[in-house]
């Protein structure tokens, strides 16, 4: 166990440094200059030239990168162009605030996915089942800027439930999770229902009714668990998809997290801290799906780590 | 046998008809099934695939699927009809008065829940006992089923366990609660032979010990024979003749019965028949063989640790050399995991093995894919399972002529005709071309994979357990076609099966298998006459007889598991040498 960690750590070192390779070749490829975002448009040439060579912007792109992974590997993010602070002590701020609507609404869309997903499967092809998968539709096809407005009309503007934006209380919390779990919600009850069917016409649920179990408990306790096995493996990879919803959610609720942080960089051409939040991205990916390989053996016995 | 006229019905089936729901309308799958069930009585449903065997065993269960419905007929379970009770009563009686087991032991097991929980799960429900007490139950359950270390199975998973335990294990937990019936539907047709003689034994014990009657469901007649005390044989959905087992395979009355026990092949069938030597020309001269094999090995790592590098190694196939002759059947027997089906796909070159290959005088391995393709042409396979072999969304015609198109060999109309003539020759009609797979039977189909696996002209077919998938009429036709074919075009044949009654019908030469190498091979006259090496022995007892006169009282029982050929990085294969026993019998030397 101690050893395949190690070696999946190992693995995501080499995997981060590729990404910091794509990521910061595709920002030097971008025809914006982060240089004219700085100095605003009624600099001169020399002021332009003298920031240019103060963030070393004017060396060749391979200088440019090593310096930045060999700062990087020093844990040196770099500093922010414009607001002038470390990259480091801005994700910082921002991440616990993203952290918590994460697991708020990964925890949302599994508690729903799963939930409908099962019912749907249990109850094939009734009304119950169709009218599941209508909305569960909605929720995998309907862009989540889309779905966060509609909320916010209808639950915060003419229902007045929830406040339109902002941060700090339960109540903030509620309509941004349910826009960034609602996609999930979709696409895990789709998932849970296909699995559920596959598993409810398994040898081993005839043995557990064969065995005179009533049907609620072989469902909850032989084929939900024996269903959640390739639900799992999505969960780490679902991560990925989360990390670009943030920056969506965030943005329309005004939420103070690193994805609003990416937003405004990405507008600004703030390079480090695109490049800083794309890391964290990354180890959020990376660690999620190793966290999902890790947790399958304890779930799935046949699953041995190596 | 401890069966009497006069014991009173445990179980009493009536009139029964159960439907189908099916898109062209509602099908009788269940037409007007009676029998009784007497008390300590074994009565084996016996018929082919789709004869409704099963569907009777899960209609008593109350286990049909939502598409099936049981619409007319009484299931007396002693004078109480099952067909009226609740499904809460009906929970009471799954388990409690009525068990079953299945045909899968690797999946009839839930997975992720220990053996224990499983087992304690059962008996929780009926004898509502809970915790130590239940532990307690489960665990003599495991002992009454005379399974090794069974603390230790109580904290297994399914997968930690052979085929052969996890039956033992469903076993278990059918008797632990004391069922008045069991229904075993196939509970030995997963198994290889050795296991099967072991389960099939320990169910006769068990049926004394917990006095329980049987309804054993099987399509083999072997099976039957070695079991039974009365056999009702099923036909599309009815039952044919009810008879006490001698009666039955003496003098069965019906016309079915007498096709279905004329077709299954059986052991010691071929005894007064020697084998044609096909080493030699009809000159008497000394022929060149086809297919030479020369230490062929194949070995798997398997990878783990820090740098994901191999820390064990599966001895596949070890060192293995056979001749095969033109116009040769040469059989390869042998359990699972003996390496026999490894040794097929490296013939063909779908794995890469050390070794010498020469086919037609051309030696085979180290070439590049564009210098194999004409070798391959001498060399096709067909596959076990028909229904899997071929591509569902292709048409059976482009099927049978895929290979002549890959290999250039014909197009446009000359291929059409080609294929026809194939079609022709395994005996199907020509028109059948634009059809797909799903529309054929399984024999239908292995006849289509022979067709494809003979549009090359091969010298050499490889036919990995062709016919283990077909019920046994169509088994026989199959092996008929395969006869004639060669008898026509000369082929050579390496027929891999596990099967010691069809291999003995249609080989010249066995070669028996153990962990990836040959223990003895020789004609097949002698071989089965006059077997030397223990483990072919073995083989040869543990195969049920179709005679229930000649069943054994105390049967050569095999203990233990099949042995497994995964090994240590620094194992080094013992090499021993063979005894030449004369007329090409030759038996590796053993302890």
């Amino acid at each position: 166990m101690a050893t395949y960690i190690l070696r999946r750590l190992m693995e995501a070192v080499f995997i981060l440094i590729g990404i910091t390779m794509i990521t910061y070749a595709l920002l030097y490829l971008i025809p914006a200059d982060p240089v004219r975002q700085i100095a605003g448009r009624s600099a001169t040439p020399e002021t332009v030239e003298n920031i240019r060579q103060q963030l070393g912007l004017d060396l060749p792109f391979y200088e440019q990168y090593w310096r930045y992974v060999s700062a990087l590997f020093q844990g040196d993010l770099g500093r922010s162009y414009l607001q002038k602070t470390e990259v480091s002590e801005l994700i910082a701020s921002r991440l616990p605030a993203s952290l918590l609507l994460m697991v708020a609404a990964i925890s949302l869309e599994l508690l729903m996915g799963l939930v409908m997903g099962t019912i749907s499967a249990v109850r094939r092809n009734s009304a119950v089942d169709n009218s599941l998968m209508v909305i569960s539709f909605v929720g995998v096809s309907a862009p989540q800027f889309v779905v966060g407005i509609i909320f916010l009309y209808i639950f915060a503007v003419k229902l007045n439930w929830f406040p339109i934006g902002g941060y700090g209380t339960f109540h903030h919390l509620v309509l941004p999770a349910l826009t960034l779990g609602f996609m999930g919600a979709g696409w895990y009850s789709r998932m849970m229902r296909s699995s559920m069917l596959n598993v409810l016409g398994q040898d081993f649920v005839r043995t557990a009714r064969a065995k005179g179990l009533g049907k609620a408990r072989v469902i909850v306790r032989h084929a939900v668990p024996n269903a959640l096995l390739p639900i799992i493996a999505m969960i780490g990879i679902d991560i990925g998809i989360f990390m670009s919803g943030i920056v969506v959610v965030e943005s329309v609720f005004g939420w103070p997290g690193i994805g609003q942080l990416a937003w405004q960089a990405i507008q600004r051409v703030d390079i480090p801290i695109i490049m800083g939040v794309t890391l964290v991205a990354a180890c959020s990916i990376v660690l999620g799906n190793l966290l999902a390989d890790i947790i399958a053996p304890f779930v799935d016995p046949r699953i041995k780590l190596k | 046998m401890t069966y009497q006229q006069n014991h009173h019905p445990v179980l009493e089936v009536r009139n029964l008809i159960t439907r189908v729901a099916t898109p062209a309308g509602a099908k009788t799958v269940l037409d007007n099934v009676s029998f009784t069930l007497q008390a300590e009585e074994t009565l084996c449903l016996a018929g082919e695939s789709g004869s409704g065997k099963s569907v009777t065993a899960l209609s008593i269960m109350g286990l049909l699927p939502p598409s099936a419905r049981t619409t007319q007929g009484e299931i007396l379970l002693e004078g109480r009809n099952l067909l009226d009770l609740s499904d809460r009563q009906m929970q009471k009686i799954r388990g409690g008065d009525i068990a079953m087991i299945f045909q899968e032991p690797m999946t009839s097991l839930n997975p992720v829940m220990t053996i224990g929980r499983q087992l304690k799960e059962a008996i929780s429900i009926h004898q509502d006992v809970y915790g130590k007490e239940a532990d307690a139950k489960a665990l003599r359950a495991l002992d009454a089923v005379r399974i090794s270390e069974s603390k230790r199975r109580m904290v297994q998973y399914p997968h930690e366990l052979s085929g052969g335990m996890r039956q033992r294990v469903m076993i278990a937990m059918a008797l632990s609660c004391n069922p008045k019936v069991l229904i075993a539907d196939e509970p030995t047709t997963a198994l290889d032979v050795t296991i099967q003689a072991q389960i099939l034994t320990l169910m006769n014990e068990l049926k004394k010990d917990f006095q329980t009657s049987i309804i054993l469901i099987t399509h083999d007649m072997g099976v039957v024979a070695e079991m039974a005390d009365r056999v009702a044989v099923m036909n599309s959905g009815r039952i044919i003749e009810a008879q006490e087992v001698k009666k039955l395979f003496q003098a069965p009355s019906e016309a079915y019965t007498r096709a279905l026990l004329k077709a299954i092949p059986r052991l010691g069938s071929m005894k007064d028949t020697p084998s044609e030597a096909k080493q030699l020309t009809p000159e008497g001269k000394p022929q060149t063989p086809v297919l030479e094999v020369r230490d062929l090995t194949v070995r798997f790592d398997i990878n783990g640790g820090l740098l994901n590098r191999p820390v064990s190694r599966v001895h596949a196939v070890e060192k293995l050399s056979f001749d095969l002759f033109p116009g040769e059947t040469l059989a390869l027997v042998g359990e699972s995991g003996c390496g026999k089906s490894t040794i097929g796909k490296s013939l063909v070159s779908l794995i890469s093995a050390k070794g010498t290959i020469k086919i037609d005088g051309q030696e085979v391995t180290g070439l590049s894919a564009q210098e194999l393709l004409p070798v391959r042409r001498k060399i096709q396979m067909v596959f076990q399972d028909p229904y899997a072999a071929l591509d569902p969304r292709m048409t059976v015609g482009d099927l049978v002529g895929e290979p002549l198109v890959i290999h250039k060999l014909a197009h446009g109309r000359e291929l059409i005709d080609r294929v026809e003539n194939l079609f022709n020759r395994v005996g199907l009609p020509a028109d059948a071309m634009a059809r797909h797979p799903h529309e054929f039977s399984g024999g239908q189909r292995q006849r289509i994979c022979i067709a494809r696996a003979l549009s090359l002209s091969p010298k050499i077919i490889v036919a990995d357990e062709s016919v283990s998938a077909l019920d046994v009429s169509v088994q026989a036709q199959v092996l008929d076609l395969l006869q004639e074919l060669q008898q026509e075009l000369g082929l050579s044949y390496l027929f891999i099966s596990h099967d010691m009654a069809v291999v003995e019908q249609v080989c010249h030469r066995v070669a028996v298998m153990l962990l990836g190498e040959i223990v003895e091979c020789g004609p097949r006259d002698i071989v089965f006459s006059n077997p030397q090496h223990p483990y072919t022995k073995q083989l040869l007892d543990a195969v049920p007889i179709a005679d229930p006169t000649v069943r054994r009282k105390e049967r050569f029982l095999p203990q233990g598991e099949v042995p497994s050929p995964v090994r240590s990085l620094d194992y080094k294969p013992e090499i021993r040498s063979f005894n030449n026993l004369g007329q090409g019998h030759f038996v590796r030397e053993y302890a």
